[in-house]
This record gives structure tokens, C-alpha cells and sequence, in this order.
């Protein structure tokens, strides 16, 4: 058995590594594009202390590591590109605390949006989180990392936005917290300390974060959605103005695609909207859809489609098996608003480019300060073809999405490529400075954010 | 190339104009009501054009035969008079659209139950009332092709309900139906009320969902023990092309012990979902279908209902959470009767 | 064979490994596949099997013992044809099925495995032990040969070699006599029912399995059986009328449901238990029986049901299933899937854990040594349960 093998062995465990074929197999696949790379041995700790000590074996033999949580980036974050230690986190899925008052939760790295979702269902009604699109398989502290929104993006922004502490192993192995914690106080704040923003973002190149708390947000007895649609993507700004005016509503997402036909060429929003009564929920409606929007209806322009009562969990999108190849990727851009209608008719311009039915969504981030713009490409698995049409409608996205002067969310090695080129050369020196700071051996997820 | 079939004469002669008169949702009196529906009959605009909310009622109130609301929508068609926004109109269109292949035909050489749109429905055609029928449409992904498109009277396009229909009419007909159970209401309007009515021929029989019901529970009588419910019947637009046949509904409350509520919105005084109403262009139609709604549950839970039953999937979707808030559970007609024959309803809530 | 050849070659691609597979329905516990909860790696999740059977198919990775070892660790429990949200999900067992039967074909299975299926082709029984010894179970109690009475009581493997089964087979022929059905049994006549055979893929086997049953029981005359274990159940009603055997199956708590509607159960001394019930996959997922057991435990005076968070279509499977509960893939580990349940059943306050198979019984009871509750949970079938209520002891 070579050295590091056994090191591995020694630090999780029989059981939780693994260098077999199997295993490096399916991890070295994305479940998006991007081309499978072979790690060289896959672990699942279960603490910190475990972590750090694969970073301290990874630093003195010069390994790659690559953390990975949940893996449905669909960018290629968790891909091997160099080999090395694939570090599944999703062992460590503890929820450690609910603080009901301060209304946040204190969860280690691998706790899954799904279940931290069922846990404030069945223990905490009365609260909630802001729940992505993704599957339920998505872990919490991964998509704060890569600043993932959720249904509560409106008000409250990104995900990211509501981290309240962290603890992260550092690439050299100190295990470090962010955060009113760090001061041994709770963990229900991370300002007003100095700001060592530095993890997120970074595509697991500077560190790997262990325990994260989230902000979380009052649960209302209603919640439910409405729909709204209009034919022309030119009215979508500003029916995002109006309602986000209202400050009414907890979710606002316009979408189109291809399939099905009734979503074809129509610009459907939903709207989520909670109230803890009958009359707070009429008076939203009528804020909302009266009020904010009743000059569409009149003139014909904009159809009110009703109200449904209770939230539909994420469903995965039906969009990746419209091709019977169970494949798709998107391209999140954070757009400006005001975008909208270009990045619908280009996006629909490069899907028919590429023969793919056309599935673009935005949702409305804060105050209609950004929306996330999703191009969706789906892809037949078992054809190579489709799957480099695929490819290649991403990476003309990525270039589509900066052209219409917005940043690329979650870039590919692509779409790094492309940002650091407009890059403000200060920062990204500074950039390079950090990362060498904290990684002096560049061992973390090698590959990310470096220039070709 | 279809004409509607509205003789002109039969208004000239009509002593009441109920059709307009009686209209719940416009105060009209019997000479305007004349006026009006002759200018609608000559093509002239009206406010009737504008202010109708598409409930099918006057198909019934007609008292001469006629159909003043085929005539209607034809009209708001053709004077483009849009009830609903334009992109309502447009997604409801585009609804109808198959897009999953084309469907298997199964040659059933008899009679069978026609799902119609409703395919994702078939969680309700389950037990000893439905043993050994055939289904046709029983596949969500292809129930469009069995599409009875009426649904566009609401959307005032005829045009689009004669484009499509025949061909409908074509895959149903592959499947050598002799005779059609039509699992909703609408579709069995279609087949006996607006298909004469447009000269669109029809080679298969229909029958009322209810009177298969009605007769299949007589065929397992002994097998009903009274469901003893207090019960609502939500009577939706199209049974108002088939009125003859609402009687089942009460046949069937009597054989299996339920009891029909007395109430003031009941049979020609039914009032609609509402479901289709919010969503009109009239200033104020969203809060105009919520009081509607408001005005049909309170008359149920008044009467002393503990059960809303219904026909028709839209309007259960529409309703269902509303009459469940006031305490009234909602189901559908074959799920009571398979309770009343020691069933497990499939969609009890 | 490459992939071309693969009867499921035009949709094993289509798995995207989004993952909903590994939850129940409301998401609380990622850890609903038995396999993926005993070892965590993505491989044994139901899309790491997927996309591993079409890359071997492919030939981009060779077979090996571990190829073999993650395949068979699937219990078939269900849990992900339940939970995967894309039209294909009908099909996933049987792709699972259909490349463990590629792997019989080549003679590449596990070692447990082969021996598993040798013993029963030998045997006709798991365990390598002798027909003869088949009728062991019944003791020095009298239950009468099958001769053309109402029902077969047909017992299993399970029942009739395992020790701790054995005292389940016993205690529901008992009870069949104390209500006076009209049963008789194979005794050392019986041979396997071969479910775990068809879910291990040696198709073969498995159809000669079958046929040898139907012959045997037309023979008899057979027209009802009733079964202890679920696996029987299941193959008898599902797989046996393709092969052209069709009786009519009851499962024995379907049948004790019926039996105690009446009421009548008066127990010379009622004592007051909290009990929570384990759905074995095969009553429950498969068939969709989730009532009859918990109406029977409900009818018991004294018991007092109360639910794991866990339960129906969302339990959590004891990891016994495709041959499992002898292989035994997923043991040895505080996340085994037993050992998980029971602690999740203890969670509840409940002192009985009641199971409706005599696999999950064994696992189950086993698991609970292991995790030293003895003292703090029984684990009893509800044959068992309801014999004690009865007063056979």
C-alpha cells in the first residue's frame, strides 16, 4: 500500500477512503459538460480534526485536494483536474443547534439542503431557509459558498449574504472561525468583526469550511404562489420593479422555455407570496396583482393566473431528461434586471444555434438590485454530439453573459478564464497574493482561478 | 368551415330572452335582453360582448333551443372582443398542443372511458366501478390528442376548437369506440351539445360520466352501505350543455344515502368556480371571483355540507383548498361512489 | 456484453444523479438507501450503480470483487424507485437486476453470493442445510401436511432453518390452528420461493424455482397460500403468474387482520406494551400493504402504536433484502442499516419493535444485541405479538 494510502487509511478509517477504480471513477465525473478527471483517492472524513490532517499529509506530499459537497454545481468546481484526495463532506451532516430567537442554524458542512429543510418543517415550523432550486442533495454550506440564491433571494439576497459564522480548515490545516464564534460568543452574527471574506466564492481554493451558520427567516402559516404571465420579455424589468416596489412577495421568477408549448414564447412569473392570515394574504394580492400590476391586465398585456396555497419543493428539472439523455448544464449569470429581455433573445438564438429547446429563467435578487439569469442546455449523455453542442452553448453564454455586462455565477474553468481577463489587474494580483498566502503549496482544487 | 347553427328566428319569437334575463352576472331586462342578443345575432358589437364572464349558463337558460353562447363567443371572436389578457389566451392555446408523440391506439371495439385532457386523472378509475373498462387517453403525455377543446368558449375562440376538434374526434374514433363514457362534463357537451350545433359530425355514443355511475351502482347494490353525508354538488360550466343529465347527480346522492344540502346556488342558480374568472381583463374580476367563491362556499357551509363534490378537475383545483379552509372536504362524484361501496376513496384529502 | 446488447442500453444513461433516490419523502434523512447509508460514498447510491453497470457495459472500467460488492449491496428495497422523480424510474431494479444477471451469466459475482445461490440450487435453501431438516421449525407441535386443506402455509427459508425465525413460523401455525384455519404445510417438501434468486439476477434459477413450486403446489391442488415471509408473498403473486403459476396469496398479517375484526381477542392477562412496526419492503414498498400489520398490532389489547419518523413508503430497509440477510454486504458497522433502525426505533419510547418478516426479524434482532438495547427493545414479529395476546406461548 503507498504511503499516502495508508496515511489516509490511518486519518478516517477503514471504510471512509477508497483509491479502487469504482469510486474513482464516479468521482471523476461533473454531472454536467465538463470532461471527467481521475482522482487519485476519494475520503469521507467525519471531523474536522480529520480534515486537517489530510490537508498537513496533502501539503508534505504536494497532493491536490479537492472538497467536495454535494457535487450539483454542474460546473466542473469538484473535478480532479490534477488528480489528488476528492474530500466528500457529506459525512459531517450534523445540525448542531437551531437558535429559535436569534433565528439562525449552526450545521456542519455535509448537512444537505433537503434535510435541513425537513429538520425546521417537523422541529421549527416557524422558521425557514431560503431553499434553492437545486435537488435536496445540495448541501448548505456548498451553496453558501459558491453564492447561491434561494426562494427567499428577494428579500434577503444570496445565500451567501446569510452566513452568520464559519469554521473552515485552512489549506496549511489550522482549523479557523469566522464570526461573532470566533469571539467564543454565538454564533449569530458574522459583522461587525473585521471582514476576512475569503472563502466564498472561491471555489474550495482556499480552504475547506466545516460548520457554517445560516441565517434563517420566519416561516408564515400561508405560503403559496401566484402566477402572472406576459408575451412580451420587454415588460419583465419592469413587472420586477413593480412587484419588488411592493415589498410584498418572498419570491419573484420570471421564466420561458420551449417545453412545454404553453411556456413557449410566453414570459411567465411566479410569485411567492406568505402570510400568516387570510387577510394579510389579500391585502398582498391586492398590492401586488390589483394595484402594482392591474394596468397589464386591463390593456391585455399581462394575465393573472391565480394563486396556488403551499410551495413546491424543487423538483429536478424535468429539462434534463427532455432529450431521454438525462444531461443538462446552465449558465447562472448575475445579470442586471434591466437585462432581461436581451438575455432572453440571445439565449433563445443560441439554443436554436444548437438545437436545443430553449429553458431560461431569472430570479429576482434583493430589490430588483440583480437577478440570477439561468440558460439551461440539455444534453444526451449517451451522445457525444449533443453533449459538445451542450458544451459549446455554455461557453458562448459565459461570453453573453459578460457582453450583456453582467458576471458569470459559479463559472467553469471557461468562464474563470474569461473573468480574470476583464479582471481589474490590482485585484486580481491581489487575488494571487491571498491564495498563495494561504495555499503556499497550491494544493487546493488546483486548476480554479488560475490564469492558462 | 363549420357554421354554427343560431336560428335568428327563434330569438324573434323567444316570449323571456332568459337567456340574457336571467344571466347571474348582468342585471338585463327582458327588452334590452332582446335588443342585445338580435345585434349580437347580426354581428353588431354589444356590452354583453364585454361584460360576459363565460359561464355557458345561458346554453341552458335558452328556452327555445338555441345557443346564445356559441353565438357570444363567436362573436367576441370575431370582433375581437378578448374576455382574458392576450397572453392568457395565447398559453391557453398553446396548452392544447400535443407535444409527446403521438398516442397508441388500442382498439377497444365497444364501449370505453373517455379521459379526455384528464389522463392525470387516472389515479380515480380505480375499483369494482371501473373493473374491466377500457380506458382510452390513460397516458398524461399524450392526452392532448383526446382534447375536447371546449375549454376555448372561454378564450372566444371557435376558431381554434374547429381547427382541432375533428381530428380529436379522428384518434378517438381510431380506436373503434362505439361508445364513449366521458369521464368530464365537458367533453360530453362537446360530443352532444356543440358538435350538432356546428354541423361536426360525431361517429361514436356518449355517455354522462354519472349515468355510468348512476347504472353501475345499481349493477352492485348490494355492495352500497349509505355514506350518510351531508353533501354540495359543484355543478361546473359545461354541465350547463348537458342539463338533462344532472339529474344523475341527485339519482346517485339518493341510492347511496348522501344527502343533498338545500341551497340557494343550486342547479340552474349553480355558480361557477370562478377559476376562469380571475384571470379576465374587466377591472376587478380577480376580487369579482374571489366574492363569487366567497358567496358559493358560505351558501354550502350554511346549508350544513360536509362534502363538496366534483366533476370537473378544474374546478376542484380551483375549489378543493377553498371549501377544505371552511371545513367541507372535497371529492370527486367516483370517489363518493366508491366509498358507498366500502372503497377506499383515491383522493380523499 | 457491451451496452448495444443491455436490454435497458437505451435509458441507463438517463440517471442524472440528482440524488432525490437516497431521502424519503420529506427529506429528514439522506440515508433511506440502505446501501449508500452503510458506506457513503456515492458509488453505492442507485446512480453511482447506474452509471458504474453502464461504464463496466462500456468497458471504461473493468469488472472486479468491488464492482460486484457495490451492485449486490442493493437490497432492491424500492426506496429509489419510489423517490426518482424521471419517467424511467419503473425500470432502475430492474437494470439493477438486469446487470446482476450479466454478472451471473459470467460467472463474476460475489463469493457470498455464489454460495448463496449454489446452496439454494443444492439445497433449495440459503443456508447449505439439508431439505430434510426443513420441517425443523415446527417443533414438537402438529401441523398438518398440505392435502388439500384452504390454504398452504408456506414458510420460507427464513422461517424454516433460522433459529429465531423458526419460533415466528411456529407461533403463526399455532394461531392459524387456535382460529381454525383450514392449513396444512410442506414441511420438508417446501422449497425455496427463489425472490431473492430473481433479485440476484440468476434468472435461470430462479424460473426453475418457480416452476418446480407451481408443479408442486398444482399437484397438491393448491389454490390459497398463505405466507409468513413478504419475499414469498411477493414472488408468489407477482413473478409466479408469468411462469404460469396463479394462486391466491394472502400475507399472514392480512389474513390475522380479517381474523381479529371481530374483536374477540381476550387475552388471560393484558399487559400494556408501546410497540413501533418496521414495514418489511417487500408488504410495503412492493405491494403496498401498509394497513393489515398496523390494524393487527392495533387490535392487540395493551398495545400501543406508535410510528418511526421513518414509516410506509418512507421506512428505512433493514438491508436484508437480495440476499442480504445471509450475504450480509452491509453489516459490520454502526451505519448498517439495522443498526440504524433499531436506534431509530428506540428513538420512539417503543420497548417492541414489530416486524411482518422473519428476514428483518433476524437482522433486526441481531442489530439490537449488537447495539446492546437488549434490555430496551424487543424485536418480535407480529405473528409473535399476536400469538402472546392469545395466550400461546
Amino acid at each position: 500500500m503507498d504511503i499516502i494510502h495508508q496515511g489516509l487509511l490511518d486519518i478516517v478509517g477503514e471504510g471512509h477512503i477508497s483509491n479502487q477504480q469504482e469510486e474513482l471513477f464516479i468521482y471523476s465525473w461533473d454531472l454536467g459538460t465538463t470532461e471527467p478527471h481521475r482522482p487519485d483517492y476519494v475520503v469521507s472524513p467525519r471531523t474536522p480534526q480529520e480534515i486537517s490532517r489530510i490537508l498537513e499529509l496533502a501539503n508534505r506530499h504536494r497532493i491536490p485536494v479537492i472538497p467536495l459537497g454535494g457535487g450539483l454545481s454542474l460546473a466542473g468546481l469538484a473535478v480532479p483536474f490534477r488528480g489528488g484526495i476528492i474530500i466528500d463532506l457529506k459525512r459531517m451532516d450534523t445540525i448542531i443547534e437551531v437558535n429559535e430567537q436569534a433565528r439562525y442554524a449552526v450545521m456542519e458542512c455535509g448537512v444537505s439542503m433537503g434535510q435541513l429543510t425537513s429538520y425546521l418543517e417537523r422541529k421549527f415550523p416557524m422558521l425557514t431557509h431560503s431553499e434553492p432550486g437545486a435537488p435536496p442533495t445540495a448541501t448548505v454550506a456548498g451553496n453558501a459558498a459558491i453564492h447561491g440564491q434561494g426562494d427567499l433571494a428577494h428579500p434577503y439576497g444570496f445565500n451567501s449574504d446569510m452566513v452568520n459564522g464559519l469554521e473552515v480548515v485552512l489549506p496549511t490545516g489550522e482549523i479557523c472561525r469566522f464570526g461573532a464564534c470566533s469571539i467564543g460568543a454565538q454564533w449569530f452574527t458574522q459583522h461587525p468583526l473585521p471582514d476576512v471574506g475569503l472563502f466564498l466564492g472561491w471555489t474550495g481554493t482556499t480552504g475547506i469550511i466545516t460548520k457554517i451558520s445560516l441565517r434563517l427567516f420566519p416561516c408564515k402559516n400561508i405560503r403559496g404562489t401566484a402566477m402572472f404571465v406576459v408575451d412580451n420579455e420587454d415588460y419583465v424589468p419592469d413587472i420586477y420593479h413593480r412587484i419588488s416596489r411592493t415589498q410584498m412577495a418572498e419570491d419573484i421568477i420570471a421564466f420561458s422555455q420551449t417545453i412545454p408549448p404553453y411556456a413557449s414564447g410566453l414570459q411567465h412569473f411566479t410569485i411567492n407570496l406568505a402570510a400568516d392570515s387570510e387577510k394579510e394574504l389579500e391585502f398582498k394580492k391586492e398590492l401586488i396583482f390589483d394595484d402594482a400590476l392591474g394596468e397589464y391586465i386591463r390593456r391585455g398585456d399581462g394575465g393573472y393566473l391565480g394563486f396556488t396555497y403551499g410551495l413546491q419543493h424543487p423538483q429536478i428539472s424535468k429539462t434534463a431528461d427532455w432529450r431521454k439523455g438525462g444531461g443538462f448544464e446552465y449558465v447562472g449569470g448575475i445579470m442586471p434586471v434591466s437585462c432581461y429581455p436581451q438575455c432572453y433573445r440571445r439565449g433563445k438564438e443560441i439554443s436554436d444555434r444548437h438545437d436545443i429547446p430553449y429553458t431560461v429563467l431569472g430570479r429576482c435578487i434583493g430589490a430588483a438590485h440583480a437577478m440570477m439569469f439561468s440558460w439551461t442546455y440539455a444534453f444526451n449523455r449517451a451522445d457525444p454530439e449533443s453533449v459538445r453542442h451542450a458544451r459549446e452553448a455554455m461557453h458562448e453564454t459565459d461570453e453573453l453573459a459578460l457582453e450583456l455586462g453582467g458576471a458569470i455565477w459559479k463559472p467553469g474553468l471557461y468562464g474563470q478564464r474569461l473573468v480574470m481577463s476583464r479582471l481589474n489587474p490590482n485585484t486580481l494580483n491581489l487575488m494571487k497574493k491571498i491564495k498563495k498566502l494561504l495555499d503556499p503549496n497550491g494544493i487546493m482544487n488546483p486548476g480554479h482561478w488560475e490564469e492558462s | 368551415m363549420y357554421e354554427l347553427n343560431f336560428d335568428v328566428q327563434k330569438c324573434l319569437h323567444c316570449p323571456t330572452h332568459a337567456c340574457l334575463t336571467r344571466c347571474q352576472h348582468m342585471d338585463i331586462d327582458r327588452d334590452t335582453a332582446g335588443r342585445e342578443i338580435l345585434k349580437i345575432a347580426a354581428g353588431e358589437d354589444s356590452f354583453v360582448l364585454h361584460d360576459c364572464l363565460t359561464c355557458y349558463a345561458c346554453e341552458e337558460y335558452c328556452p327555445m333551443g338555441n345557443h346564445p353562447f356559441y353565438l357570444i363567443v363567436k362573436r367576441q371572436e370575431e370582433l375581437n372582443v378578448q374576455p382574458l389578457p392576450r397572453p392568457l389566451i395565447q398559453r391557453g392555446i398553446n396548452i392544447g398542443k400535443p407535444f409527446r408523440g403521438e398516442p397508441k391506439i388500442n382498439k377497444v371495439n365497444g364501449r370505453a372511458l373517455l379521459m379526455g385532457a384528464f389522463a392525470d386523472h387516472m389515479f380515480l378509475i380505480q375499483g369494482r366501478l371501473f373493473e374491466g373498462l377500457p380506458v382510452i387517453s390513460d397516458d398524461p403525455r399524450k392526452m392532448f390528442h383526446y382534447f375536447c377543446q371546449l375549454m376555448y368558449l372561454h378564450y372566444a375562440r371557435i376558431s381554434v376548437i374547429n381547427e382541432r376538434l375533428p381530428g380529436v374526434i379522428e384518434t378517438i374514433t381510431r380506436h373503434n369506440v362505439t361508445e364513449a363514457i366521458c369521464f368530464h362534463d365537458e367533453c360530453y357537451g362537446t360530443y352532444t351539445s356543440y358538435c350538432p350545433s356546428m354541423g361536426i359530425e360525431v361517429p361514436f355514443r356518449t355517455v354522462h360520466f354519472f349515468e355510468f355511475l348512476y347504472n353501475r351502482l345499481v349493477e352492485l347494490r348490494n355492495l352500497i352501505r349509505p355514506v350518510n353525508l351531508r353533501v354540495a354538488y359543484q355543478r361546473p360550466c359545461s354541465s350547463r350543455l348537458s342539463p338533462g343529465k344532472l339529474r344523475f347527480v341527485y339519482d346517485i346522492f339518493k341510492l347511496i344515502g348522501a344527502e343533498a344540502v338545500q341551497r340557494k346556488y343550486v342547479g340552474r342558480n349553480a355558480l361557477c368556480c370562478g377559476g376562469i374568472i380571475e384571470g379576465q381583463r374587466r377591472e376587478g374580476s380577480r376580487k369579482r371571483a374571489s366574492e363569487i367563491q366567497g358567496l358559493n362556499i358560505s351558501d354550502m357551509k350554511d346549508a350544513g355540507a360536509e362534502v363538496c363534490v366534483f366533476n370537473c378537475p378544474a374546478c376542484y383545483h380551483t375549489l378543493a383548498h377553498l371549501v377544505e379552509k371552511e371545513g367541507i372536504r372535497p371529492i370527486f362524484m367516483s370517489d363518493l361512489c366508491r366509498l358507498a361501496i366500502g372503497e377506499q376513496p383515491a383522493g380523499w384529502r | 456484453m457491451g451496452l448495444s446488447d443491455f436490454k435497458y442500453g437505451d435509458i441507463i444513461h438517463r440517471c442524472f444523479r440528482c440524488g432525490y433516490c437516497k431521502f424519503p419523502a420529506n427529506w429528514m434523512d439522506v440515508n433511506n438507501c440502505p446501501a449508500y447509508a452503510r458506506y457513503r460514498m456515492e458509488t453505492y447510491s442507485c446512480g453511482g450503480r447506474l452509471w458504474l453497470t453502464r461504464a463496466w457495459l462500456m468497458n471504461e472500467i473493468k469488472w472486479t470483487d468491488h464492482l460486484a460488492h457495490i451492485l449486490y449491496s442493493c437490497t432492491a428495497c424500492k426506496n429509489c424507485e419510489l423517490k426518482c422523480p424521471m419517467g424511467f424510474n419503473v425500470d432502475i431494479l430492474n437494470m439493477l437486476r438486469a446487470a446482476k444477471g450479466e454478472m451471473v451469466e459470467q460467472g463474476k459475482i460475489p463469493v457470498e453470493a455464489r454460495d448463496f445461490l449454489q446452496n439454494i440450487q443444492i439445497h433449495g435453501n440459503p443456508y447449505g442445510k439439508p431439505a430434510s431438516r426443513r420441517g425443523d421449525w415446527m417443533g414438537d407441535t402438529q401441523m398438518d401436511k398440505y392435502e388439500g386443506q384452504e390454504y398452504l402455509y408456506y414458510v420460507g427459508c427464513v422461517g424454516s432453518y433460522d433459529t429465531r425465525a423458526q419460533e415466528a413460523a411456529k407461533k403463526l401455525g399455532l394461531l392459524l390452528k387456535r382460529f381454525r384455519v383450514s392449513f396444512g404445510v410442506l414441511g420438508k417438501d417446501e422449497k425455496c420461493d427463489g425472490n431473492e434468486v430473481n433479485n440476484m439476477g440468476e434468472e435461470a434459477l430462479f424460473e426453475m424455482l418457480a416452476q418446480d413450486n407451481i408443479a408442486l403446489f398444482n399437484r397438491l391442488g393448491v389454490k390459497k397460500i398463505i405466507t409468513l415471509s413478504p419475499h414469498s408473498y411477493n414472488a408468489f403473486k407477482n413473478n409466479y403468474p408469468s411462469y404460469g403459476g396463479n394462486f391466491e396469496v394472502i400475507h399472514y398479517t392480512q389474513l390475522l387482520q380479517r381474523l381479529f375484526e371481530g374483536g374477540d381477542l381476550n387475552p388471560a392477562e393484558k399487559t400494556e406494551f408501546r410497540v413501533t412496526y418496521h414495514d418489511p419492503c417487500f408488504l410495503g414498498r412492493w405491494n403496498a400493504e401498509y394497513e393489515a400489520p398496523r390494524k393487527v398490532i392495533n387490535s392487540i389489547p395493551g398495545a400501543t402504536l406508535v410510528e418511526m419518523e421513518r414509516n410506509k413508503e418512507n421506512s428505512l430497509c433493514c438491508g436484508g433484502g437480495g440476499g442480504n440477510f445471509c450475504m450480509d454486504l452491509l453489516g459490520g458497522s454502526p451505519d448498517s442499516p439495522a443498526r440504524r433502525r433499531v436506534r431509530e426505533a428506540l428513538e420512539t419510547g417503543a420497548d417492541t419493535l414489530a416486524v411482518a418478516c422473519p428476514k428483518c426479524l433476524t437482522i433486526l434482532e441481531d442489530a439490537v444485541k449488537v447495539e446492546s438495547l437488549d434490555d430496551k427493545l424487543m424485536v418480535k414479529d407480529i405473528a409473535e405479538i399476536a400469538g402472546e395476546a392469545c395466550g400461546i406461548v
